[in-house]
C-alpha cells in the first residue's frame, strides 16, 4: 500500500560497514521492499581495521576481509560505480555510469577516504602509500614483506602509529614524523600522548615531533623526505597517514547540509538541508555523518569509529521504516580501540571534550591504567590502557554525567587520582593527524554572550 | 563450500580471551589484551570459531558468509 | 514474607532444588535488599553486572575487617590480583600458552569415552559419581600434575574448604569455621610438596611450570604457589561437576530440547552457554565496598558484605526475554554464569571444553534414559549449587 514504510524503494549509497549493517537491519526491521546498495569500490563490504594490523603483519590477506553477514540483506548490489549526485525533488540517485536510481528513502553512508599527500606529483612516487582500501593494504603489505631499509610514516595518529607498530614488529626501521608535540595527542590529550611517545621510542621508532614533511624526494621511486627542521629522512617506503576526508563532494549540488565535516543530521539520522531543515526521506550513517549528542552539549560530532558506524546504521535503518513517534535517537557513546606496541588502548566518550584528566586506576609506569577525562566538573570520557574491563564502569559515569573527578574507593587507585591535570587537547590545526573525533560546533563556555 | 569469514566487534571486546583459548589458530592476543584474528576461517576451524562466538562473554564475534553481491 | 530473610531462605537447604522463586522475590524486593545479618543482597542483572565492573567493590575478605591470611587471586583486588592471575595464566592460557586448553580436547574426549563405556541400556547409573565428577577431576589432575590416586585425600580437604567458603547469613552465635583454614593449609602443603618434587625435573603439568619458572620476577612465592594451586584444584573440580550434572538434569527434564540438540548438534556450544545462564554452577559471589556507596538509591556502607546472586541475574526478565525457558538457541546470551569483569572465571574455557565433550557424548544415552528421582538430592552448598547424586535409568 502507498505510504507503507515497510515497503517501497530504499537506496543505500555506500557499501562498507555502515551500508551493510543498515541493509541487514532494514530486513530485520521487516522491510520487504526493494533494496539497492551502491558502492564505488568493486568489492563486497569488507572490514578496514585489519588493514593496519593483521594485513601488514601477514596474519590475514587483504582479499579475505569481507564482512560476514548477520543475515542476507537480499539487496541488489551496484558495486564499482560511484554515485555522482542526488535529486531531492525527483528522489533519484545519479550514478557515474549514467544510470539513476529512484528511491522512496535514501541512506547516505559514503564514509571517508584517506587524505592524500598534498603534492600529487610527489604522492604518485612509487613507494608512497595511503591506507584506506584493501588495495592500499595489499600494496603496502607486499612492500613491507620485501623488507625495505626504512619506512617513513607521516602523521602520528592512530593509523600512523599502528603502521609504525607493525613495521617494528616486522623488524623494519621506521621514522614517524608528526607536526604536533606527540603521537595520538589529538585524540587523547597531553598525558597519554607522552606515554605513546615513550612506547614508540622504546620499541625503536625514530619519532620526530614538532616537524612537518616539506617534500617527498625521488625520481620515479620514493627515496626520502625533507623535514621542516632541515633534516632529511632516507627511506624507501612512505605512508601518508594524515587523516581522512569525508566523501561529500558528490552532494555539492544536492542542497543537503554537506561539508568537509560531513553531512549534518539530527539525532534520528535524518539529514538536514543546507537551510537547516530536516528531511524525512534522506538519512545518514557512519563516518560521513555529523550528529548532535546530548552528553556533549548537543555539539555536532563527527566520528571515524567502527562502533559508531554499526550503531548509527541500526538507528538509521529503524527510523527509515518506522513512523516518527516510534523513531529512536542515536545516543550511543563513542567508543574506539587501537592495538599498538603491544598495548590495547580503548576509549569511551569524547576525550577531546575535556579540560582536565586524572589517572583513576593503575599507572603510566605499569603501562596499565584508566584515565578519566572531565569537562567543567563532569566526567566526559575515559581511556584505558590494557584495562578494558574497567571501561564499563566509566561508561556509566559518562552516561550519568557523574561529577569529575570520579568517586574515591577504587581498587588499584593511583596515588594521584585526586590531582586533576589539564587534559591538554591541542587545537586540531597544529596536528599532522586528524583527530578521530571532531567536535564541529563550539564549546558551550566559549559561546558569545550578549552583554 | 564457501569459506567462512569472521569479524570481532572490538568496540565490545574486553579482552576475556575466551576465543583464543577455544580457537588459538584463528584468534591471538597481542600483548595482554589486544586481539588480532584471521578474517578467513578455514573449514577445519569453523566448529572452534562457532564455540568461540557462543562463549564470548560480550557476544562480540560474528561468524558467517560474506555477502553474495551477484558475482560482480 | 520479610525480604530481610531472603538470604537465610535461599541458603536454607530446603531451597536447594529450586531457589528460583526466591530469586524472583529478591528481584521484586530489590534491587538492593538489606538482610537481617547486615549484608545486602542483589539479584537484578544490570546492577550485578555494574557491580562486577565497579572498581570500588572489593573481592578481598580482609576489606570487611576479617583477619586472615592473604587469599588466592580470586579474592584479591588489583593490582595484586592482576599480578597473580597473570602469573597463574602463564602456563594455562594466552598470551603465553594459547594452545594449552585447546590441546586437551583429545584427552578430554578419551576420558569421557572411557567413563561412558559401562553405560549400558537398562543399567542404573549415578551421573554425578560415575561421570560428572570423575571427568573434571581426572582433567584437573593431569593439568596440574596431581596423582589421580590421591583423589580421596584431597577430596576431604576440598569438601572442608568449599563448605567453609559457602555463602550463608552471618550468625554471631556460631563457632567460626576453622576446618576450612586447616584443610587449606594441608592441601596447600600437599600441592607445594608435589611441586617441589618437580623442581629441576619438569613435566608438562602446571605445577612443574610454576616451580621451574626461570625468571624470578615471574615466579610465585611458595605461599602464592600453594594458594594458587589450591584454588585451581578446587575450582577445577567443584564447579564443572555442577555444569555437567545440571546439564544432564535439564536435558532429561526437557526431552524436546534433548531431541533438538541431537538433530542440531551445532547448537551444543550455545546450549552450554544457555546452561550457564539457566542453571549456573556458581550461584552467588560476595563483594565488599571499599568506600561508602550509593547502589541504586540505597546507601551501602563500606566494609559490609554485598551478595550478588548471579543465578538470579541470569533469570532477570529485564535482561533476558522469557528467562525461565531453557532455549539452546538463545541469542544475545550475555549471562553471568562465569561472572564478569576482572574476576571472570579463570577456568571457564576448560569447563566449556569438558561440557562440550561430556554433554555431547551423553546426549545419545540420555535420549532413552529416565530420571530415577526428581528432584535429585542436592549438595549442601548454596553457592556451588548442583546435584549430589543424579540417579538415572539408562
Amino acid at each position: 500500500m502507498a505510504g507503507d514504510l515497510k515497503d517501497g524503494l530504499i537506496v543505500i549509497v555506500g557499501a562498507s560497514l555502515a551500508g551493510l549493517r543498515a541493509a541487514e537491519a532494514l530486513r530485520e526491521e521487516g522491510f520487504t521492499g526493494s533494496l539497492t546498495v551502491v558502492g564505488d569500490e568493486p568489492h563486497a563490504p569488507y572490514d578496514r581495521p585489519p588493514l593496519s594490523k593483521q594485513v601488514l603483519l601477514g596474519q590475514a590477506t587483504a582479499d579475505t576481509l569481507e564482512l560476514p553477514m548477520r543475515r542476507d540483506p537480499d539487496a541488489e548490489w551496484r558495486l564499482g560505480v560511484r554515485a555522482t549526485g542526488v535529486d531531492l525533488l525527483a528522489k533519484r540517485v545519479l550514478l557515474a555510469d549514467g544510470d539513476s536510481l529512484p528511491y522512496d528513502r535514501l541512506l547516505i553512508a559514503t564514509g571517508t577516504r584517506a587524505r592524500p599527500w598534498p603534492n600529487p606529483e610527489e604522492g604518485a612516487l612509487d613507494g608512497v602509500f595511503t591506507l584506506r582500501t584493501r588495495e592500499d593494504g595489499a600494496g603496502l603489505a607486499e612492500r613491507l614483506a620485501a623488507r625495505p631499509e626504512r619506512v617513513l610514516v607521516i602523521g602520528g595518529g592512530f593509523t600512523g602509529s599502528e603502521i609504525a607498530s607493525a613495521c617494528r614488529e616486522l623488524g623494519l626501521a621506521v621514522t614517524v614524523a608528526e607536526r604536533g608535540p606527540a603521537p595520538l595527542v589529538g585524540a587523547l590529550g597531553g598525558t597519554l600522548s607522552k606515554l605513546a611517545a615513550v612506547m614508540q621510542r622504546n620499541h625503536g621508532v625514530d619519532l620526530r615531533t614538532g616537524v612537518t614533511v616539506t617534500a617527498l624526494n625521488g625520481n620515479g621511486a620514493f627515496t626520502g623526505a625533507q623535514l621542516s627542521d632541515g633534516s632529511r629522512v632516507e627511506a624507501d617506503v612512505c605512508v601518508v597517514a594524515l587523516g581522512a576526508i569525508r566523501n561529500v563532494e558528490w552532494l555539492a549540488e544536492s542542497g543537503l547540509a554537506a561539508g568537509p565535516r560531513g553531512i549534518a543530521c539530527d539525532a534520528g539520522c535524518r539529514a538536514f538541508t543546507m537551510y537547516g531543515i530536516v528531511t524525512d526521506d534522506v538519512f545518514v550513517a557512519g563516518d560521513v555523518s555529523r550528529f548532535p549528542h546530548p552528553l556533549f552539549g548537543y555539539q555536532m560530532l563527527s566520528l571515524e569509529h567502527w562502533g559508531n558506524a554499526v550503531e548509527q546504521a541500526a538507528v538509521a535503518a529503524h527510523n527509515m521504516v518506522n513512523p516518527g513517534p516510534l523513531q529512536r535517537p542515536h545516543l550511543a557513546l563513542p567508543v574506539f580501540w587501537s592495538t599498538q606496541f603491544g598495548l590495547n588502548i580503548k576509549s569511551v566518550g569524547v576525550p577531546t571534550y575535556s579540560d582536565h584528566v586524572v589517572i583513576a586506576q593503575g599507572s603510566l609506569e605499569a603501562r596499565r591504567l584508566a584515565m578519566v577525562y572531565g569537562y567543567q566538573g563532569r566526567v566526559t570520557a575515559a581511556v584505558t590502557v590494557d584495562m578494558a574491563k574497567a571501561l564499563d564502569y566509566y561508561r556509566h559515569l559518562i552516561e550519568t554525567a557523574a561529577p569529575f573527578p570520579p568517586p574515591p574507593g577504587a581498587q588499584d587507585r593511583a596515588i594521584a587520582a585526586d590531582i586533576a591535570i589539564p587534559s591538554a587537547v591541542p587545537d586540531p590545526s597544529v596536528l599532522s593527524h586528524g583527530p578521530t573525533v571532531a567536535l564541529t560546533g563550539h564549546l558551550p563556555d566559549r559561546r558569545l554572550t550578549v552583554v | 563450500m564457501v569459506e567462512m569469514r569472521t569479524v570481532v566487534d572490538l568496540t565490545r571486546c574486553q579482552g576475556y580471551a575466551q576465543c583464543v583459548f577455544l580457537a588459538p589458530e584463528v584468534f591471538e592476543l597481542h600483548g595482554e589484551e589486544g586481539l588480532l584474528y584471521a578474517t578467513a576461517v578455514p573449514d577445519d576451524q569453523v566448529e572452534r570459531v562457532r564455540q568461540a562466538a557462543a562463549a564470548c562473554p560480550v557476544q562480540a564475534i560474528l561468524l558467517g558468509e560474506e555477502v553474495s553481491t551477484g558475482g560482480r | 514474607m520479610d525480604s530481610a530473610t531472603l538470604l537465610a531462605r535461599i541458603t536454607d537447604y530446603a531451597s536447594r532444588p529450586n531457589p528460583y522463586p526466591l530469586y524472583a522475590e529478591l528481584r521484586e524486593a530489590g534491587p538492593v535488599v538489606p538482610q537481617a545479618d547486615g549484608s545486602y543482597l542483589i539479584g537484578t542483572y544490570h546492577h550485578i553486572a555494574a557491580l562486577l565492573h565497579d572498581p570500588r567493590m572489593s573481592a578481598d575478605p580482609r576489606t570487611r575487617g576479617e583477619m586472615t591470611h592473604k587469599p588466592p587471586f580470586l579474592r584479591l583486588d588489583d593490582p595484586e590480583h592482576h599480578r597473580l592471575r597473570t602469573l597463574a595464566m602463564r602456563p594455562f592460557g594466552p598470551p603465553h600458552s594459547p594452545g594449552r586448553v585447546d590441546g586437551m580436547r583429545g584427552e578430554i574426549d578419551r576420558i569421557t569415552e572411557a567413563l561412558l563405556e559401562p553405560f549400558e541400556a537398562g543399567h542404573q547409573v549415578d551421573i554425578v559419581d560415575d561421570f560428572a565428577y570423575p571427568l573434571p577431576v581426572t582433567v584437573i589432575c593431569r593439568l596440574l600434575g596431581v596423582p589421580h590416586e590421591d583423589e580421596p585425600l584431597f577430596r576431604a580437604w576440598s569438601d572442608a574448604i568449599v563448605a567453609a567458603a559457602d555463602v550463608r547469613p552471618d550468625d554471631e552465635s556460631a563457632e567460626p569455621d576453622k576446618g576450612g583454614d586447616q584443610a587449606r593449609m594441608e592441601l596447600g602443603g600437599y600441592l607445594l610438596n608435589l611441586a617441589e618434587q618437580r623442581r629441576g625435573k619438569p613435566g608438562e603439568d602446571m605445577l612443574s611450570a610454576f616451580v621451574n619458572e626461570p625468571d624470578p620476577a615471574l615466579r610465585l612465592t611458595p605461599e602464592e604457589l600453594a594458594e594458587t594451586a589450591v584454588l585451581l584444584l578446587i575450582a577445577g573440580h567443584e564447579t564443572t561437576v555442577n555444569l555437567i550434572a545440571n546439564g544432564a538434569l535439564t536435558f532429561l527434564r526437557q526431552p524436546e530440547q534433548l531431541d533438538r540438540l541431537r538433530r542440531e548438534p551445532e547448537l551444543l556450544p550455545r546450549a552450554v552457554e544457555e546452561l550457564l545462564r539457566y542453571e549456573p554452577p556458581v550461584h552467588m559471589r560476595e563483594r565488599i565496598p571499599h568506600a561508602d556507596m550509593d547502589i541504586a538509591g540505597t546507601p551501602v556502607p563500606r566494609g559490609v558484605p554485598v551478595i550478588l546472586a548471579l543465578a538470579s541475574g541470569n533469570r532477570d526478565p529485564q535482561r533476558f526475554p522469557d528467562p525461565d525457558r531453557f532455549d539452546p538457541a538463545r541469542q544475545d546470551n550475555q549471562h553471568l554464569g562465569f561472572g564478569s569483569g576482572i574476576h571472570a572465571c579463570y577456568g571457564g574455557p576448560l569447563a566449556r571444553l569438558e561440557a562440550y565433550a561430556a554433554l555431547g557424548a551423553l546426549l545419545p544415552h540420555l535420549a532413552t534414559a529416565s530420571l530415577v528421582q526428581d528432584p535429585p538430592p542436592y549438595r549442601q552448598n548454596a553457592m556451588l549449587r548442583g546435584p549430589r547424586h543424579l540417579p538415572v535409568r539408562l
